[in-house]
């Protein structure tokens, strides 16, 4: 087996985040689908690493898991703030924009 | 020894093994990610399937990031995503009806779209040779990766930090709420009980006999219909409530029909009730 398997595995796990994405409509599933992509990326990353033999892509995963982390604690926040104020996690209901 | 040297051509078959079994699960615990209809399942597949990543990550070399992997990833963020779960509230599930006409089918053709595209793009990159991380982790993984996050690496860094720090800040700021009312003491409580005269002392507590204990389960009244009283406010709104009157009178009866079985009487009338020390005499 040739590591490239791995790039074909990190593809298949970021299509089905995207594609959990832009079905689901509970915040916070569209939100660990978000999570699950950001995850694929970084076994892309550190794949290339093996692959290039250096460690540039592992750093780079380990700051992706840090901004991951910055980015669910205030995810997570404006999801409480939202269902605090609506009542609801859907992402339909905040549609006060729409025309 | 040339880098040409070094590169390979396959993993071990252990690993290849590895592989294919564990990536199978990712990829079922990513599928059952996204259709999961409630948020709890969702997240405990999303947490397996980060496990299974974190074993990857240590089998290419990146043992520092499979353990933080773990630690952050399953351990932090995923706890923090039940929590949240947990306090917007677990039997809200989704509705599954579509708002805008197509919108799924739409969606999951961009999703396969997306993926030919990804696939194709590997599968035209001529990446047959790798290097592995063999020389990079010659003085270990984690002395590697510092030595790169402090030289190479340490303007990123040192900003990681600052968005950290914002996030922290952010996070407080978001959910903070501002009190518009002072809170009512506990005297203040009292008092107004007395004045409004119901349920001057405590609530009864919840539970049936020593058997049912539970929070959610209504105590009963002496003719055997549930209280509500019994049960939490909360539970009460959300018609949480386990109603298990009906089984302890089913209990009762079967009490009353085995001692009179080991008493020897012939007949017991379901409607009259008699004590067991009463009826022996």
């Amino acid at each position: 087996m040739n590591p490239v398997n791995y790039l074909y595995l990190a593809a298949l796990l970021f299509t089905v985040g995207a594609t959990g994405v832009l079905i689901r409509r509970n915040a916070i599933v569209v939100f660990m689908c978000v999570e699950l992509m950001l995850n694929a990326c970084n076994l892309a990353f550190v794949v290339f690493s093996r692959m290039h033999g250096n460690l540039d892509g592992q750093i780079i995963a380990f700051f992706t898991m840090v901004v991951a982390a910055a980015e669910v604690v205030v995810g997570l926040a404006i999801i409480v703030s939202l269902f605090r104020t609506r009542h609801s996690a859907s992402v339909d209901d905040a549609s006060l924009m729409k025309l | 020894m040339s880098a040409q040297q070094l590169a390979a051509y396959t993993t071990s078959t252990g690993e290849a093994f590895q592989f294919w079994v564990l990536g199978t699960f990712a990829v079922i615990g990513a599928l059952c990610t996204v259709l999961m209809k409630k948020a709890v399942h969702s997240a405990l597949c999303l947490a397996g399937t980060m496990i299974i990543l974190a074993v990857f990550y240590l089998a290419n070399g990146a043992y520092f990031l499979g353990i933080v992997q773990i630690v952050v990833y399953t351990g932090a963020i995923m706890m923090l995503f039940l929590f949240v779960v947990m306090l917007v509230g677990v039997t809200a599930a989704d509705s599954l009806k579509e708002t805008i006409k197509g919108q799924r089918w739409l969606a999951l053709l961009c999703g396969v779209g997306f993926g030919v595209l990804l696939f194709a793009g590997i599968g035209n990159a001529s990446l047959t040779e790798f290097n592995g991380t063999g020389r990079a982790n010659a003085n270990g993984n984690v002395e590697g990766l510092a030595a790169l996050i402090f030289t190479k690496y340490v303007f990123a860094f040192e900003i990681t930090g600052a968005l950290l720090i914002t996030a922290a800040v952010g996070a407080m700021v978001l959910t903070h709420r501002e009190r518009t009312e002072r809170a009512k003491t506990q005297r203040e409580m009292a008092e107004q009980r007395i004045r409004e005269g119901r349920h001057i002392p405590p609530l009864p507590a919840p539970g049936v006999y020593a058997r049912h204990n539970a929070v959610d389960v209504a105590g009963l009244l002496p003719d055997g219909t549930p209280s509500e009283l019994t049960v939490n406010k909360t539970l009460r709104e959300r018609g949480q409530i386990r109603d298990v009157s009906a089984e302890a009178l089913n209990d009762l009866r079967a009490l009353e029909q085995r001692a009179a079985e080991r008493l020897e009487r012939t007949e017991v009338e379901p409607a009259t009730f008699k004590r067991p020390e009463e009826a022996s005499k």
